[in-house]
């Protein structure tokens, strides 16, 4: 299973020279670019864990591409992201995130059903790789 | 004023201070921009003068009872009359109303005031409301969308590029467990919404319950596929108010993310679904089904932009708003002046676009305008270009009819989409480029090269009837 979250899902993987095209789109609008990781892909996780702080005043994309890559060197088995931030007023939201790394192998999701009175249903979706504590998903050896 | 204005009888509306050439229009008053079509013999000015008044406090005769107000105050007043270029016989009237005039926070009554008796009136062969300059102490009265643009996307984690969506086809006739079947294999393909059509509500083929329950297997089981939010446009849309929240509310227990509402059901009841979206956490998508009706002649009616505005006070999260390409009349500048009116905080006049007045929303969030009707992945490049990156393109037909099936016609325009925005962010000339970008895209998706094999160079290529006047108008 392949997760489709972001904005490139669909298309082959970004090579590294692609997503540096991506990030000095970013730059050029002077968007804050932000490299995230997570274990927990669940859709409604927003809260992906910070590799440092947003760089606001990235000077260009091989930096960010930098940080990209340490990221991934150091969490091979978690998802990462990279977001660009658009703070300008009426937007002060993301811009463009998507993925830049994924784990050897995605096990997907577990849909729970809750089936309730008059044929109603109550719908869980849980990532498989959540019965496991984080840190230790996606087949990452324990620190 | 003339000194005979209280005499008994019938005078002239010019004569009764309906126009006024030197007023001067304050920051607070709402101003309209009319089209008017005189009848033979009517000066322009008097006509401009009538539809002042008879929009406000006027009637046919002289009134003493006028007297016991301060009549002045609450007289619109017409304060310029410009012949329209290059039209025959067709003036802009643009007139000026009191904030006092209006109920706070009041569409019906804005509504009923300056689109209420004056467009039957006999003096003018023709009326058209063209735009409104909505002033911002009226705009703070309203609320404005439940959620606007951007905590749309925050809500769904979908950024950087435009939605995706498609209508249920066929349109009716599907049982409920069919229908959620055609729901599930769109959305498991990659887009991001479907829909009810807009005459979908409960019929005798498909009871509302029904399609609930089966569409919310659909949309659940397509998260669990994509890893996705995936949502489905549940239409409310029904008799009565009580039908509508009983419907909302289903909707809410069964975890939708959305509900969708006809414009049929009139201003009252939408700002109504509008407040228990905002008080739900419902997106509200809002069909504007009939309003050709009364927005597509150029010379009667009201333009689909004033539509815009009252829906955009009143409150909905996505509105349909035209597509330019697609089958479903959409002049580029007209459909560009409708998206700038729902998305931007600040439209600046723009005669090319029909815009007739700087419009400030103040920080009211933007509406998700909606293409629907007749596109498909071959014209992404164009949609991407017209349309820009808030907007959800709605691919029905162009994701249903997809002859390998209803989830690879899903993928195709999700490809593309991603392949358009990719491609423009890398600085390419996309739009010249376009149809080179999805060939390319396609050599990796089988079921992209299948929808450009299919409908590559369909086009629908008639003009429009409701154009600006800065641009060349086909003869009707």
């Amino acid at each position: 299973m392949r997760i489709t979250q972001g904005t490139f899902s669909y298309l082959p993987d970004l090579t590294d020279e692609e997503i540096k095209a991506q990030l000095q789109y970013a730059i050029d609008r002077g968007w804050a670019v932000a490299v995230e990781f997570t274990d927990d892909p669940h859709p409604r996780n927003n809260l992906w864990e910070m590799w440092g702080l947003p760089m606001f005043d990235i000077a260009d994309a091989a930096a960010g591409l930098a940080e990209i890559r340490a990221c991934r060197e150091a969490y091979p088995h978690r998802y990462v992201r990279v977001s660009a931030y658009d703070a300008s007023y009426g937007r002060q939201t993301t811009a463009l995130s998507f993925i830049v790394h994924r784990p050897p192998d995605e096990p997907g999701f577990r849909l729970d059903r809750q089936e309730a009175s008059d044929r109603r249903t109550r719908y869980t979706l849980t990532p498989y790789a959540a019965r496991q504590p984080h840190g230790r998903r996606y087949g990452e050896p324990p620190a | 004023m003339a000194k005979d204005r209280w005499n008994a009888g019938v005078i002239p509306y010019a004569e009764m201070g309906y126009y006024q050439p030197d007023y001067q229009p304050l920051q607070t008053d709402i101003l309209a921009a009319f089209r008017v079509t005189p009848q033979p013999g009517v000066p322009p000015e008097e006509a401009g003068a009538a539809v002042a008044g008879e929009s406000s406090t006027a009637t046919w005769t002289v009134v003493w009872t006028d007297r016991l107000t301060a009549y002045e105050h609450y007289q619109a007043k017409c304060y310029r009359v410009l012949p329209a270029p290059g039209r025959d016989n067709e003036y802009i009237a643009y007139v000026a109303y009191d904030i006092d005039l209006f109920e706070e926070g009041s569409i019906p009554n804005l509504t009923s005031s300056i689109i209420g008796n004056v467009f039957g009136f006999k003096a003018l062969k023709a009326l058209r409301l063209e735009d409104l300059r909505i002033p911002l102490a009226y705009t703070k009265t309203f609320q404005g969308p439940p959620h606007g643009i951007v905590t749309e996307r925050e809500y769904l984690d979908k950024y950087g590029r435009p939605l995706l969506g498609a209508t249920t086809k066929p349109k009716l006739g599907l049982s409920a467990r069919n229908y959620g079947r055609v729901v599930y294999e769109a959305l498991r393909g990659g887009l991001d919404f479907t829909k009810d059509d807009e005459n979908i509500n409960s019929q005798p083929f498909m009871r509302w319950r029904d399609r609930y329950l089966f569409v919310m297997e659909a949309v659940n089981r397509a998260a669990e596929q994509t890893g996705e939010i995936k949502g489905h446009y549940l239409n409310v849309t029904a008799a009565t108010m009580e039908d509508m929240y009983e419907r909302a509310e289903f909707a809410k227990e069964l975890g939708s993310v959305v509900v969708m509402v006809d414009l049929t059901v009139g201003y009252t009841a939408l700002h109504s679904m509008s407040n228990w979206a905002r008080a739900n956490g419902m997106l509200l998508h809002l069909h504007r089904a009939g309003h050709s009706t009364y927005t597509r002649q150029k010379t009667h009616g009201v333009s689909f932009r004033v539509i815009a505005k009252w829906c955009r006070l009143l409150g909905v999260d996505h509105i349909h708003a035209g597509t330019v390409v697609g089958k479903l009349e959409g002049d580029p500048s007209t459909t560009r002046g409708y998206y700038d009116t729902c998305r931007l905080a600040n439209v600046p006049a723009a005669p090319s676009r029909g815009l007739y007045f700087d419009q400030d929303w103040g920080s009211m969030p933007g509406v998700m305008p909606v293409a629907s009707g007749g596109i498909h992945a071959g014209q992404m490049h164009q949609l991407l270009h017209y349309l820009g990156e808030d907007v959800i393109l709605q691919f029905g037909g162009g994701t249903i009819g997809h002859p390998m099936g209803v989830a690879a016609g899903a993928t195709a325009n999700r490809v593309a989409v991603e392949a358009m925005i990719k491609a423009r962010n890398e600085g390419r000339d996309y739009l010249a480029e376009g149809p080179e970008i999805l060939d390319k895209a396609a050599r990796h998706c089988a079921p992209l090269q299948a929808a450009l094999d299919t409908w590559g160079d369909i086009s629908f290529d008639y003009e429009s009837t409701d154009t600006p006047d800065a641009v060349a108008t086909p003869v009707r």
